[in-house]
């Protein structure tokens, strides 16, 4: 990909976790060449700022990364009111009542499988693919920082205000970013997530 | 902070703080932002005795102007402008010495878009992430200037001998962009790869620090749907589904689900910042 980078295609999002896992690990053992940038996403991994990209390109396949990507240590649980607009919708599509909604997504145990469109956003896998929601028909135009939202077979939280089309199921106090703070991001690629409810929201109704 | 200070007296369009950019934070999402045309940066820097990768300002079409609070060597290159302290003609592309309390103009660029405003010492705003610069996609760095507004400068470097012609490319009046295929080449149709390649395309005025928007035949593709969201790259040609291609500067985002079907160099990003609306833009495949 151009002069400087890799995208190394995987066959699906575990795969693509895996390799990135097998990644850190070989960055963290020294013994991967200097790369400015490892960007894991859906099913890729883009490596870029690549000193010598055909080199590193020839060395890839050799590399395993068929076992599973280590446990991260610990979970970062965030509390959640499940008091979304969206809730009604997404329990209607699963065809379950809400408060068993707030169950299937409070008993899930996540992981950031990538971020992106905004600093601190992570897409968490954990749901089953029956759980699989659509985008909303309308974005909206202001979604809240803390918003706890579903699209496709991903979880994600706003770190700040900003337009969206995710269907917005709970919100969290819990500070996603914060530029000031070491480190920065609350979630990376590879953190393992659980929502908690707070008592009062969501089951009580 | 000792006093070393500029005022903002007019902001202009859009005047940015620009250093190098924040590199290693693409995995948070965290663009890597930085000055458009480095090489105009850079140059602008060394001239008034900074490091290379000190924090500039970055104008946008009309200028700005400003007041230092304590003389200040100054130079303004990137895109050609008139430059004045105090009224007073000054030269442009060189470093030259504003005094305290001078109103230090500079004016719209004549060819280009965007001129480098290097201060002796840098801009020293905090840095975010270990950049000064002003991320317009996420919000990152400083806000953009605001008329009123006071930037600290940093301690000022030994300026070098003098250059008698420093070596300003001047703004591109075709712009031609070399780029690889792929990697994403595959979902467009051979015909409209050809299209990419032959045919010209214009600069929109839709673009920014995100990215160029060009005008001209759309590009049709092989294989519909979403792509699954993947890196994205500095030079990416991202096709959104109205077919007009989009070449990714320094505030893209890092991740995103439009096939690209090319990756332009490094090294033509500059003038690509500096290309006016209007400016013819071919691609041409290099290896």
């Amino acid at each position: 990909m151009g002069e400087r980078a890799l995208l190394v295609e995987l066959a699906d999002g575990p795969a693509a976790e895996a390799f990135h896992a097998e990644l850190l690990r070989r960055r963290a053992a020294g013994a991967l060449p200097e790369v400015r940038e490892v960007v894991p996403a859906a099913r890729t991994v883009l490596l870029d700022g690549v000193a010598d990209p055909v080199r590193l390109a020839a060395e890839l396949p050799g590399w395993e990364a068929g076992h599973a990507p280590a446990p991260a240590r610990g979970v970062v649980e965030l509390p959640v009111r499940y008091d979304g607009p969206d809730l009604a919708e997404v329990a209607g599509r699963w065809g379950v009542p809400e408060a068993e909604a707030v169950r299937i997504h409070a008993s899930a145990v996540f992981r950031v499988a990538f971020c992106g469109f905004a600093p601190g956003f992570g897409y968490l896998t954990g749901l089953g693919p029956r759980f699989e929601v659509p985008r909303r028909a309308t974005p909206r135009t202001a979604v809240p920082a803390g918003a706890v939202a579903l699209a496709g077979p991903y979880t994600g939280v706003y770190p700040r205000s900003s337009p969206g089309g995710w269907q917005v199921i709970g919100t969290t106090d819990a500070v996603l970013w914060d530029a000031d703070r070491e480190p920065a991001a609350l979630l990376s690629p590879g953190t393992r997530v659980r929502f908690v409810p707070v008592p009062g929201s969501g089951e009580g109704r | 902070m000792s006093g070393r200070a500029v005022a903002v007296v007019r902001a202009g369009a859009l005047t940015t703080v620009q250093d190098l950019g924040r590199s290693g934070y693409a995995h948070l999402g965290v663009p890597r932002s930085g000055a458009l045309d480095p090489a105009a940066a850079r140059l602008a820097n060394r001239l008034v005795g900074n490091a290379e990768g000190a924090a500039v300002l970055e104008t946008t079409v009309d200028g700005c102007a400003l007041r230092p609070l304590r003389a200040v060597v100054v130079a303004v290159g990137g895109a050609p402008c008139p430059v004045r302290a105090d009224g007073r003609p000054l030269p442009w592309g060189t470093a030259v010495r504003v005094p305290a309390g001078a109103l230090l103009e500079v004016g719209a660029a004549v060819r280009g878009l965007r001129s480098y405003v290097a201060l002796g010492g840098g801009i020293a705003v905090r840095p975010v992430l270990g950049s000064r610069s002003t991320d317009l996609l996420s919000g990152l760095g400083p806000a953009p200037l605001a008329d009123g507004a006071v930037l600290p400068l940093g301690t000022p470097g030994r300026v070098r001998g003098p250059v008698d012609a420093p070596p300003w490319p001047g703004p591109p009046e075709e712009l031609v962009l070399r780029v690889r295929l792929g990697p994403r080449d595959d979902w467009f149709t051979r015909a409209s790869l050809r299209t990419l390649t032959t045919r010209a395309y214009r600069v929109s005025p839709a673009g920014n620090r995100i990215g160029l928007r060009l005008d001209g035949p759309a590009l049709e593709r092989a294989v519909p749907g979403e792509l699954p969201s993947e890196g994205m790259v500095l030079g990416a040609v991202q096709v959104p589904p109205d077919g007009r291609p989009v070449v990714f500067l320094a505030d893209h985002p890092t991740t995103g689900g439009y096939p690209v079907a090319a990756v332009v160099r490094e090294a033509d990003l500059g003038a690509a910042a500096q290309a006016v609306p209007g400016t013819p833009v071919r691609f041409v495949t290099a290896p």
